[in-house]
């Protein structure tokens, strides 16, 4: 498996810390723990782990000292997971660095073969368009499975809605938001709003009465028509979230597949528990698991996931 | 019918809503304003935003291409 991160494999280098003691650092630990080399000699870019791009303001304005005193060229980067990454460190000085990061409660992120930082969108805690709190949910994934080793990188993420901006299809494994729309007739006083709101035709009003006629086949879960109701005749029946498996991007790019159309909060983490398992029971090392998954069969994923994905009849259904 | 009203035809998003609320604000709690909204990205957006600010929306007619709200102010 070849890594990109840090291509010395083997070098162990004495470094002396404060001044006194002399600590071994093994570069194979380095590269989990998310200190990425550069071009730069003894130069690396240190990854911050910050699930869904949140921080709060207190840690970051501690988090720019500390940047602000490591970094060689005084720079940070936003990383395409929505890490915060300091460059321009002296590997001399991880030790420090890492004890002062901890001491404000920052951890380093990760690179190499484990389940990755998840990422998430606003979510439905503040993005008028969120159906699903994915912040929490980004939050629930870092503190149980990052760093779990698999059989190649294992990444994550959060979309609110089927607007998609956490790009779930790119994941190798993605979830996003939908809402199960309910309407009542008797609230209903045929104002034609709904079928006007809907961006994807899936609401026709009727030429008469002006009510909504529903075509769940065109429906994309995106609550719209709930949003847009004045009179609260369309209602959200549950919420939940589509779930996707196999995408990639990179040199060869994947589509992840729509494995579960609906599925509730609660049974996430069995669900990615379960895939985990999968994952390293089939997949070969450095093996993304879109790839496993062409190997092996899909049919075989599922048949697996069964007791997770049963019951989660689709939306509309 | 109404207390007041404002024509928000050829007005884009999010400009349309920021004048209704406006507009509301300066009313007391129960008036109505009446809302000219176009079809299209207006009609899909003003309402849900008028209602996320706590507002009623009473009518709506449509009217040709564009549509006729009434809204009370909460």
């Amino acid at each position: 498996m070849t890594d990109h991160f840090i291509e010395d494999k083997t070098t162990k280098v004495t470094v002396a810390v404060d001044g006194t003691e002399a600590q071994k650092f093994d570069f194979n630990d380095l590269k989990s723990g998310g200190f990425i080399k550069q071009r730069q000699k003894d130069l690396f870019t240190v990854r911050l782990r910050c699930p869904g791009g949140r921080l709060s303001t207190e840690k970051l304005l501690e988090i720019s000292k500390i940047a602000h005193k490591y970094s060689k060229k005084g720079v940070v980067h936003f990383s395409f997971r929505q890490s915060l990454e300091i460059l321009y460190v002296d590997y001399k000085e991880f030790s420090n660095v890492v004890a002062e990061l901890e001491k404000i409660g920052q951890k380093v992120a990760s690179c190499g073969p484990r389940v990755r930082v998840p990422t998430a969108c606003g979510g439905c805690e503040y993005n008028p368009n969120g159906l699903t709190d994915t912040q929490k949910m980004a939050d629930m994934v870092d503190k149980t499975f990052f760093g779990t080793p698999t059989p190649h990188k294992f990444k994550t993420s959060f979309s609110g809605c089927p607007i998609d901006c956490a790009r779930t299809k790119e994941m190798d494994m993605g979830f996003q938001g939908v809402v199960d729309p309910t309407w009542e007739e008797e609230s209903c006083t045929g104002c034609t709003i709904c079928s006007e709101a809907c961006k994807e035709d899936a609401i026709a009003s009727d030429p008469d009465t002006g009510k909504p006629i529903f075509d769940p086949v065109k429906c994309l879960f995106c609550g719209d028509c709930i949003r847009a109701c004045p009179t609260e005749a369309w209602k959200p029946k549950r919420y939940g979230h589509i779930v996707r498996i196999g995408g990639k991007h990179g040199r060869h790019p994947m589509e992840a597949v729509e494995v579960c159309s609906f599925l509730p909060d609660e049974k996430v983490p069995d669900a990615i528990k379960m895939t985990i398992d999968w994952y390293n029971a089939n997949g070969k090392r450095g093996e993304r698991i879109g790839n496993a998954l062409k190997r092996v069969g899909l049919d075989n994923y599922l048949k697996h996931m069964e007791p997770v994905f049963q019951n989660t009849a689709k939306a509309g259904a | 019918m109404s207390d007041s009203s404002i024509d928000l035809r050829g007005v884009m998003c999010p400009i349309n809503f920021v004048k209704t609320k406006l507009k509301l604000e300066a009313m007391n709690p129960g008036e109505i304003l009446e809302v000219i909204l176009d079809s299209g990205d207006p009609i899909q957006n003003v309402p849900k935003s008028i209602k996320e600010e706590g507002h009623k929306i009473v009518e709506v007619k449509k009217e040709g291409d564009f549509f006729r709200l009434k809204v009370q102010r909460s």
